[in-house]
């Protein structure tokens, strides 16, 4: 993976860039030091570090817009960053760009429960718009795992989903309004507390687009009161097929239970080892079906559930009985990173979307890549909405094993897609996939995006390099009018 | 009139687009052309009608995904997920009584890139929260996808989303994919009657705070209620609220019932069932108490706001105080329907104006234009069909209409009128 070469002249004004940051960002706004610096090297992907040329801290959505402003007139790049939590490198710095961390901005704006929604800085943690709302019953849906940690406007940024998702949506379906500065210092706002907004749905563009269009300032999401009673069911498979079959049954059956996890035998021991969730480790899968409405529901369903789970073949089955049992269950799920951590000294995540029924030969062809690299794999798996991540253990210790494991992901991710999948489900491409964007696009698609990006940055300074393998020039990509037999001044050569 | 083409496939459509590019033809797209009404008459100088690019591609019910070509009827759509207990769950609309135009038809490609939801849009979200892939055709006849037929996909930019409700002027959605849902096993309607607006509001927004998932939540006034086609609605001769919960029947059963624990204090609480229940919430969801008894008349207009579930009720009590029009709230009190007869310039300029100062969302719905297909003095164009664009956000809009039509040949005004989008 290679980044566009740093812009020497750029690097050499480093000193006047960063007394025109000084004069927008007065007090301890800015971090020049390299020693500081180096905190923001990396995100979450952290095979990839690179310095940034500095970092800046804003408070205000005024100053960023002043930032971006100099910026876009003075031609440097921009990088936004929310909690640096991001698994695909959307957040890695650039030699020659300013990193805007989003930090400082912070604050929960307004909570209004009678219109069930919350105004929030870009800066707050996902959990914290939960814990803001929690004391009158509601709370945000959407909850990746990193909830603790990640921000709102990363989420917006990366379209974040999480265990819910496959009853209560994704960010994009929880997101009611938006405040965005584009590149060229414009603040620009949609939607608010309304569900249609009118004219084009440019929130719908701006969520998952990974920081390339502007820097999100204000976020206004809908929350949701919890249901009555939640009921978290643990069902163990001999095989990958029965559990897949299983999940497919439930849905055929019409039951859309709020979450569905899958892992393999390999996620469950080292689950298992790292916090004792109860799982059965003689079996090939776990699935974790979680239902949720008032109880009579939970009741009704939970039977339905369990005569699917015994015809699909099941080997073991149990229902929370208590919130602390539910709690239980979800532990080792909740914990599958660290987990993996403890047993293999690195691993790489990878994040593809599936259709389903695909999911036996997906697993069955990576067993077999997995004995190629001589790398072992493990998976977790958003089973509801075909969501795969598998884990590839490496040791980066080890002379080449790291180009090894990124090897054996790529080949995942170009498997996802040959059986009718994408390349990121939940991460997104950021530098990470980048490269694997043709083996899901033809050049006329990115083409598209691309130009879609030119709307709304012109000259290309939001977060370049990232998302799209080839860098072109808005300039470079306007259509050649050829009307008719008239091409626009026919005496210039062209190339 | 304008020529109509009707390309027989993909390809077709491709080569005729890239044509026009080239040609500098004005186009206008069209499924069956149920909801020309709504947005600007389109200025264009060939209509290419998508009725013959028709066909379900691909539905895995297991995988709650279909796929399907742009022209493909709403009905085929809905008779093929019926048959396997599924639907399309934003509840789509049917525009025939708005626009006096054929019950039951429409495509499937006309019903996403016009983009409204009915009254389950609440719960279950737009179209735009539907619809997952798009192979389509630029302004400059270059065919392209996005998006896939996953709901979890976060690879490249969203253009499905941005395609939905944008009638068309961004590119030609020749198939699309789309997430279908089980249907609900039971439904249950909860009905009370005599409140007011405000405290229709109230009841309705305490219900969207429970846990209770609430599917539907509507008032109707005396004046509108008694234009139903329900007897025991129509001769109730007072205002009527209503609320819909669905899932398990066991559920829709506990959760009916606590809703009208509930709102006990409200007033005396009963129930509508099955065919009444499914009838009446198809009559909110089409618009049809501003189209029946009186206000049958097509002359009238109609609008569509959507503003924040508080805000209805303020906007509703000033329609009531101030004006002739007829109006009824969905969506918990976040869309508010008006229908009036009289002065749509001046109409306009206030309720934009009080929209605004709320935050909100104005639509014409129906103008009172002549049948003739006269375009100047169109009310359409004199007030406008959506909200003005604002200043900050006017040239990028642009910038994305141009980034998919450069010569804006794609439904041209459709949208914005005068400003070509």
């Amino acid at each position: 993976m290679k980044m566009p070469k740093p812009d020497g002249q750029i690097i050499d004004r480093r000193r006047e860039i960063i007394d025109a940051l000084a004069r927008i960002l007065p007090g301890e706004g800015l971090i020049v030091d390299e020693e500081e610096l180096r905190a923001y090297e990396c995100d979450g992907l952290m095979a990839y570090r690179q310095l940034p040329l500095v970092v800046a801290l804003p408070e205000t959505t005024e100053q960023i817009s002043q930032i971006l402003s100099y910026c876009h007139k003075a031609g440097v790049k921009i990088v936004p960053r929310g909690a640096g939590t991001g698994l695909s490198g959307g957040a890695l710095p650039l030699a020659d760009g300013i990193t805007v961390g989003l930090g400082k901005l912070n604050r929960i704006i307004d909570v209004d429960f009678e219109n069930r929604a919350v105004v929030a800085q870009p800066g707050v943690t996902n959990k914290a718009i939960t814990d803001a709302v929690e004391a009158k019953g509601f709370y945000y849906a959407p909850d990746p795992s990193s909830k603790i940690a990640c921000s709102i406007g990363g989420n917006v940024a990366e379209n974040s989903g999480g265990m819910h998702c496959l009853k209560y949506g994704l960010t994009t379906n929880n997101l009611l309004g938006l405040e965005m500065v584009l590149m060229s210092g414009e603040i620009i706002r949609l939607g608010g507390k309304h569900l249609d907004a009118g004219g084009y749905d440019l929130m719908g563009i701006i969520t998952g687009s990974e920081g390339l269009l502007g820097i999100i300032t204000e976020v206004t999401v809908r929350i949701l009161q919890k249901p009555e009673v939640q009921c978290a069911i643990l069902v163990g498979f001999p095989s990958s097929t029965a559990g897949g079959d299983c999940v497919a049954n439930i849905v055929a059956a019409g039951i859309i239970p709020s979450a569905m996890e899958m892992m393999d035998r390999m996620a469950i021991s080292a689950m298992e080892q790292f916090v004792h969730s109860g799982y059965p480790l003689d079996v090939e899968s776990i699935l974790i079906v979680e239902l949720d409405g008032p109880e009579v529901e939970v009741d009704y369903l939970l039977q339905k559930v369990e005569a699917i789970a015994a015809s699909a073949g099941s080997t073991f089955f149990r229902a929370s009985n208590s919130e602390q049992e539910r709690q239980m269950f979800w532990q080792g799920r909740m914990s599958a990173f660290p987990s993996v951590g403890r047993i293999s000294p690195d691993y790489l995540t990878m994040d593809g979307t599936i259709p389903r029924h695909r999911l036996p030969e997906v697993l069955g062809e990576m067993a077999e890549m997995s004995k190629k690299y001589d790398l072992r794999v493990a998976n977790v798996f958003h089973a509801g909405d075909g969501n795969l991540h598998p884990l590839i253990l490496y040791d980066a210790n080890k002379q080449g094993e790291l180009e090894k494991a990124e090897k054996f992901g790529f080949e995942i991710l170009k498997l996802c897609v040959r059986v009718g999948g994408v390349l990121s489900g939940e991460h997104g491409i950021g530098v990470e996939k980048r490269d694997l964007m043709g083996e899901m696009f033809s050049e006329i698609d990115l083409d598209q995006q691309q130009r879609l990006k030119c709307a709304f940055d012109p000259t290309g300074l939001m977060n370049p390099g990232k998302v799209y393998p080839t860098p072109r020039r808005c300039a470079e990509m306007s259509w050649m009018h050829v009307k008719a037999d008239k091409l626009p001044f026919p005496d210039i050569p062209r190339f | 009139m304008a020529e109509d083409i009707r390309p027989q496939n993909e390809n077709e459509l491709q080569q005729l687009i890239a044509s026009a590019y080239s040609a500098g033809t004005g186009l206008e797209i069209i499924g069956q052309g149920t909801k020309r009404g709504l947005g600007h008459r389109v200025k264009a100088d060939l209509v290419i009608d998508l009725s013959n690019i028709s066909g379900i591609t691909l539905y895995e019910p297991e995988e709650l995904v279909m796929s399907a070509y742009g022209g493909t009827p709403t009905s085929e759509i809905n008779a093929a997920l019926g048959a396997k207990g599924q639907m399309l769950a934003f509840e789509p609309w049917d525009p025939a009584q708005i626009y006096g135009t054929k019950q039951g038809k429409g495509t499937i490609g006309g019903l996403f890139m016009t983009g409204f939801a009915g009254p389950r849009r609440i719960s279950a979200g737009a179209p735009r929260d539907h619809l997952l892939g798009v192979n389509a055709i630029n302004g400059a006849g270059e065919m392209f996808k996005s998006g896939g037929r996953v709901v979890k996909n976060v690879s490249g930019f969203d253009i499905p989303k941005l395609m939905a409700g944008s009638f068309g002027t961004l590119a030609v959605a020749s198939q699309l994919t789309f997430k279908v849902l089980p249907r609900p096993e039971a439904v249950r309607t909860i009905l009370l009657k005599g409140l007011s607006v405000d405290e229709a509001g109230k009841a309705m927004r305490a219900v969207m705070a429970s846990p209770h998932e609430a599917s539907g939540a509507a008032h109707l006034p005396a004046a509108l209620s008694c234009q139903s086609e329900i007897d025991e609605i129509a001769t109730s001769n007072t205002s009527i609220t209503i609320l819909r919960v669905e899932g398990p029947r066991p559920s829709a059963e506990y959760r009916a019932d606590a809703i009208g624990k509930m709102l006990n204090s409200f007033g005396h609480i009963s129930q509508l069932r099955s065919e009444k229940s499914a009838m009446l919430w198809r009559e909110i969801r089409d618009v049809q108490p501003l189209c029946s008894g009186d206000a049958k008349d097509l002359s009238k207009h109609i609008w569509r706001v959507s503003l924040a579930p508080t805000d209805g009720p303020r906007l509703a009590n000033w329609v009531e105080k101030n004006t002739k029009a007829d109006f009824y709230m969905d969506w918990s009190g976040g869309l508010v329907w008006i229908s009036l007869d009289e002065n749509i310039v001046q109409f306009a300029e206030k309720l934009r104006s009080i929209v605004s100062g709320f935050g909100g969302h104005a639509t014409l719905v129906r103008a009172n234009d002549d049948a003739s297909g006269d375009a100047s003095g169109d009310d359409r164009d004199l007030v406008g069909v959506f909200n003005p664009l604002g200043r900050a956000i006017d040239p990028l809009v642009k910038r994305v209409k141009q980034s998919f039509d450069p010569d804006g040949i794609l439904n041209p005004g459709r949208m914005f009128g005068a400003e070509q989008i």
